[in-house]
């Protein structure tokens, strides 16, 4: 099974890569965008075992809090379990 | 006084630490891989050098957390025992929780590699003197640092605010400010007894005479000076 988590910067963190990318798009052309923020996907391959556990989502949750996103500037959410 | 060396994979300012510490200060150092379990018996200062530690994958210094050497770090941290972190060294510092806040890519996106004054803005064991304006070279792309309001006043108030950016008048601007750093922070202390500094300036590339400034050999010299 996989697991995807999309990790963000909190709307109050400024994200300069982000704005980059902003006027980047504005020189090739494209018109209309207000803004871009950047953020990752993980996409986590979980064995059967695991998998079949009930606490699967809070061992994930576990996983974002200890390591894959810092909450100081980062929100997370755990999607698409499949 | 004793001096422990913690060297991830992928930190490159170690040697420089290293000789530093050793040669231009005298200390007996050991260098500490990241997958030992301990620190050498008695050691008062742990220095984490600068570097890109596991490739600065994921966020600079958060993949540290899994290092062995991590729950021994904290351990001489609790029970009062100096650290410093240089630039990657600080960001792992954050990252593991020993210090509060987040080191952020520079504001203009830019590897910021030169020169900077920063000024005294705290008393504590690496910064003997308030209002001292040293001249530190900076070398990193991620150093903008970021904390809650509430953070910051914390940090302010109880005198961990130690080192921000100034001018060579020390004159503490935006202009100064080379990364976007919040109230320009440079260096903040953490820990029981404040014995827990991270900066993002490099002292030890600023401690003999072959170097552009000295300037970073007081903050050698004053935690030496205290065990």
């Amino acid at each position: 099974m996989r697991a995807t988590v999309v990790v963000r910067l909190k709307p109050e963190v400024l994200d300069p890569q982000g704005d980059a990318i902003k006027r980047a798009l504005g020189k090739l052309g494209f018109d209309g965008v207000k803004g871009v923020r950047v953020g990752k996907i993980l996409e986590i391959e979980i064995d059967q075992e695991h998998a079949a556990a009930p606490d699967l989502k809070q061992r994930l949750e576990k996983m974002c809090d200890a390591m894959l996103a810092n909450p100081v500037i980062e929100d997370y959410e755990v999607r698409g379990l499949e | 006084m004793r001096a422990a060396v913690v060297v991830f994979p992928g930190s490159n300012a170690d040697a420089e630490m290293i000789h530093t510490l050793r040669d231009v200060c005298g200390v007996p150092t050991t260098v500490v891989w990241h997958t030992a379990t301990s620190l050498p018996p008695e050691t008062d200062l742990v220095a984490i050098p600068g570097g890109f530690s596991y490739g600065d994958y994921l966020r600079c210094g958060a993949l540290a957390k899994g290092s062995p050497i991590v729950a021994a770090l904290r351990n001489h941290a609790d029970r009062g025992g100096y650290v410093l972190g240089v630039c990657n060294g600080f960001q792992i510092l954050t990252e593991v929780g020993m210090l509060p806040g987040a080191l952020t890519r520079n504001l203009h996106l830019r590897f910021e590699c030169s020169p900077r004054h920063v000024r005294v803005t705290a008393k504590g064991p690496f910064t003997p003197r308030v209002g001292d304006v040293w001249q530190l070279p900076i070398a990193h792309a991620e150093g903008r640092y970021q904390a809650s309001d509430a953070v910051l006043d914390t940090l302010t108030q109880s005198d961990c605010l130690a080192l921000c950016y100034s001018t060579e008048d020390g004159n503490i601007s935006d202009s100064a400010n080379p990364n976007g750093s919040a109230r320009h922070i440079a260096g903040i202390y953490g820990g029981p007894r404040r014995n827990i500094f991270g900066l993002m300036p490099h002292p030890e590339r600023a401690s003999e005479a072959i170097h552009a400034s000295t300037d970073g050999r007081v903050l050698f010299e004053a935690v030496l000076r205290l065990s």
